[in-house]
């Protein structure tokens, strides 16, 4: 294949990420915390599907719209969840996830 | 064939007219109720009488014998292709006779009622409930079929339970309003096995089927035994079990004598001319079985009327409340109905008993609500039940006196009045069948001349009692009937039942027999003698009497201890030791499984469910470690 950088940084890099949105997302509090947790999962994903598309079928392009779908998806996400953040802010004045405990049992 | 398909309307009528009064009456013509209710019963009373006229007069008889005709039947209840049970109206001689006791009687209480519960708070209540019971009674005596009998059997139970129980207010009524309930339902238990077993062994409730003497039924029924009885001997003991509840006799006896806290009225309707004859009826209806398939239980029957009569003509003697005293008085007569039945042969002037018993049930119905009504008259005149508070009232009340003493005069069987030729036909058909209790009824007689005329004379003459107010004479809706029972009373006693009523549809001679009837009018006489030298004046002869007797007085004052048995047996014997273990099972086994369940779920539930916690990263956290988990075991341990 061609030369350039190997596919084990792309999946070191992706893994890092990861893993930093997993912990992101276990530890915060603040909503759009999390949020931005769960895009830094969805990109690591992102960089995954493109890299083993280049790597593995260099002639196929479905890795690549996977990524652009998943960007797609991504950006509704982050719409739906603002909007959330928001009603939330406005119903408890607090974007911490614990204070919103109303429905709970 | 003469049309009978309007007979429909007998039963339907009231039961419209219950449903009319109960649901309307109250809101909108509460004063009227009464006036509709017996306009209604009067057109009943009409269509019977024509249809009595029509039946036994114009019907076309085969071979010299009344038809059994089936005016109306209809499939009610279609559960399987041979099971089903239906309902109808047959007419024969019995259900006719019947029709005219019911809407006569029925009739002359609801004009008394008119004057005897105006005022009364359920006025149209009661005229509601009454309807109720009318119809109930005549889908009784109209069934066509067993099952139909038993269902308005019931009902003719629930509208006496509703009528006893109508002073709701009262604790006594409420309690004698369930003690009839529950004694004659314990008794319909009975009832409702015998026909489970008869129509298992026969495959029909059809009473023409089941009573054709030379049916298949009665032809199949003597050969499987069971404790050496036939279980068709067996089935119809059973069903007299439902009539021995419903007609009082021994031991059931126990509901009859509370049930006069009910309106006076009522008494006379329910519980002395037709409700309680329902068990009497109920043989008679069953009589080809019970004569020629099931001689035993007639037997039975037979034993158990003469007893019943002898028991309550005891107690009669020393009760005080006339009410409680009429009650046991017709307890007594329906055992002589119940004996001559007992003693009766089928067809012909074998059947003599047969025609007696429902001949003295056609005249008991006739004197009994009349004595019932004038008793009524009086209670309504002085307030008071006991006699021992009345006294010289003839001056007060000439024509209930008067009604009242030819009512006594009837039911001491002195000739020629109606209860004289009743009761001889019984007394006869006992002497030519068993001289045991002809014996028992000799003595019946006596004692029952001498129960009434203790009556008549401490409420009408004895002592001057004073009255807070002058008792004045009844108005006249309570009167009228008086006297057309009275006239009943009287003249019934010529109506030719041998030509009429008898066990096979056929007519036979019957003549007077002096050698019965002479004895039994002179212990008629004796009778009424001896109660005129004890209570015709104020006399100490009473009390010296009841203390000579001392033992035997106390004895049958308090009714023989039969109450006081029934609660022993009940109290001490069945709830203790078979009502409460089965309670403790059932609340500390039975209950107790379903609670514990009911427990643990509960109290794992509170440990755990705090996993639940409704943190979504918690659970991220759960579901993450377990995705790891995952991954790890799939990389090395799959290999």
């Amino acid at each position: 294949m061609s030369t350039g950088i190997p596919v084990q940084y792309f999946l070191i890099l992706a893994t890092i990420m990861f893993f930093t949105g997993v912990y992101g997302f276990l530890t915060r509090r603040n909503l759009i915390t999390i949020l931005m947790s769960v895009e830094l999962i969805l990109n690591s994903v992102n960089i995954n599907f493109l890299a083993f598309n280049r790597y593995l079928y260099p002639h196929k392009l479905e890795g690549m719209f996977f990524s652009l779908f998943v960007i797609a998806v991504a950006a509704a996400e982050a719409a739906v969840a603002i909007a959330i953040i928001i009603n939330i802010y406005r119903r408890f004045s607090t974007i911490n996830v614990e204070d919103a405990s109303e429905m709970k049992y | 064939m003469i049309n009978f398909n309007y007979t429909i309307w007998i039963p339907l009528l009231p039961f419209l007219m219950f449903l009319f009064l109960g649901l309307a009456g109250h809101k909108y013509f509460p004063k009227l109720s009464g006036i509709l209710g017996t306009c209604g019963l009067g057109i009943i009373t009409l269509l019977s009488y024509i249809t009595a006229y029509k039946y036994f007069f114009l019907s076309e008889k085969i071979d010299g014998a009344y038809q059994k005709i089936t005016a109306v039947n209809t499939v009610w209840l279609q559960l399987t292709d041979k099971l089903h049970i239906d309902m109808g109206i047959l007419l024969d001689p019995i259900s006719v006779m019947m029709l005219v006791v019911i809407t006569t009687v029925s009739l002359m209480v609801h004009i008394y009622s008119l004057g005897y519960m105006k005022g009364e708070k359920g006025f149209e209540r009661f005229f509601a409930f009454l309807s109720l019971f009318s119809f109930s009674m005549l889908g009784l005596v109209l069934a066509t079929n067993i099952f139909q009998m038993y269902i308005f059997w019931e009902l003719v139970g629930v509208s006496s339970f509703l009528l006893i129980g109508f002073y709701y207010q009262k604790p006594s009524a409420v309690r004698a309003s369930k003690k009839a309930f529950i004694v004659t339902r314990f008794a319909d238990l009975g009832f409702l096995i015998g026909i489970l077993i008869l129509s298992f062994n026969t495959g029909t409730f059809d009473f023409i089927t089941l009573t054709d003497p030379s049916g298949t039924a009665i032809a199949q029924g003597g050969g499987i035994a069971f404790l050496g009885l036939s279980v068709m001997t067996w089935s119809m003991i059973f069903v007299f079990m439902g009539g021995i509840g419903k007609s009082a006799m021994f031991p059931f006896h126990i509901w009859l004598p509370d049930a006069m806290e009910g309106p006076t009225p009522v008494s006379a309707l329910i519980h002395a001319a037709t409700m309680v004859v329902a068990g009497v009826y109920l043989v008679a209806r069953m009589f080809p079985i019970y004569s020629l398939s099931a001689p035993v239980a007639l037997e039975v029957v037979g034993y158990v009327g003469a007893f019943s009569s002898l028991f309550a003509a005891v107690i009669a003697c020393t009760q005080t409340d006339i009410k409680r005293v009429l009650a046991y008085s017709t307890m007594s007569q329906i055992g002589y109905m119940m004996l001559a039945l007992g003693v009766s042969g089928y067809g012909g002037h074998e059947g003599l008993g047969y025609m007696a018993s429902m001949f003295h049930l056609f005249t008991h119905a006739m004197f009994k609500a009349l004595l019932f009504l004038g008793a009524g008259s009086i209670i309504h005149a002085v307030h008071t039940n006991h006699m021992t508070e009345m006294g010289g009232l003839r001056k007060y009340l000439p024509i209930t006196h008067l009604t009242f003493l030819i009512a006594c005069l009837t039911i001491a069987g002195i000739p020629p009045l109606s209860g004289f030729f009743s009761k001889d036909e019984i007394l006869a058909a006992a002497f030519h069948s068993n001289k045991l209790l002809f014996a028992v009824e000799y003595v019946v007689a006596g004692l029952t001349a001498f129960y009434m005329f203790r009556l008549y004379f401490s409420i009408f003459w004895g002592k001057e009692t004073h009255y807070h107010h002058t008792p004045h004479e009844a108005p006249a809706t309570m009167t009228i009937p008086l006297i057309i029972l009275a006239i009943g009373s009287v003249f019934s006693g010529f109506i030719p039942f041998n030509e009429l009523v008898t066990s096979d549809g056929k007519g036979f001679e019957t003549e007077l027999e002096l050698i019965v009837a002479i004895p039994s009018v002179l212990i008629g006489l004796f009778g009424i003698v001896i109660a005129f030298i004890m209570y015709k004046k104020e006399s100490a002869i009473p009390d010296k009497m009841a203390a000579t007797f001392k033992y035997s007085y106390k004895w049958a004052f308090n009714k023989f201890y039969m109450d006081e048995v029934y609660l022993f047996v009940t109290k001490k014997i069945i709830f203790r030791y078979i009502s409460q273990p089965v309670a403790w099972f059932d609340r500390h086994i039975v209950d107790a499984t379903m609670n514990g369940i009911a427990s643990v779920t509960q109290s794992v539930s509170l440990r755990i469910r705090g996993f639940q916690s409704g943190q979504l990263q918690k659970y991220g956290f759960v579901f993450i470690s377990g995705a790891i988990l995952l991954a790890i075991l799939f990389i090395y341990l799959w290999k």
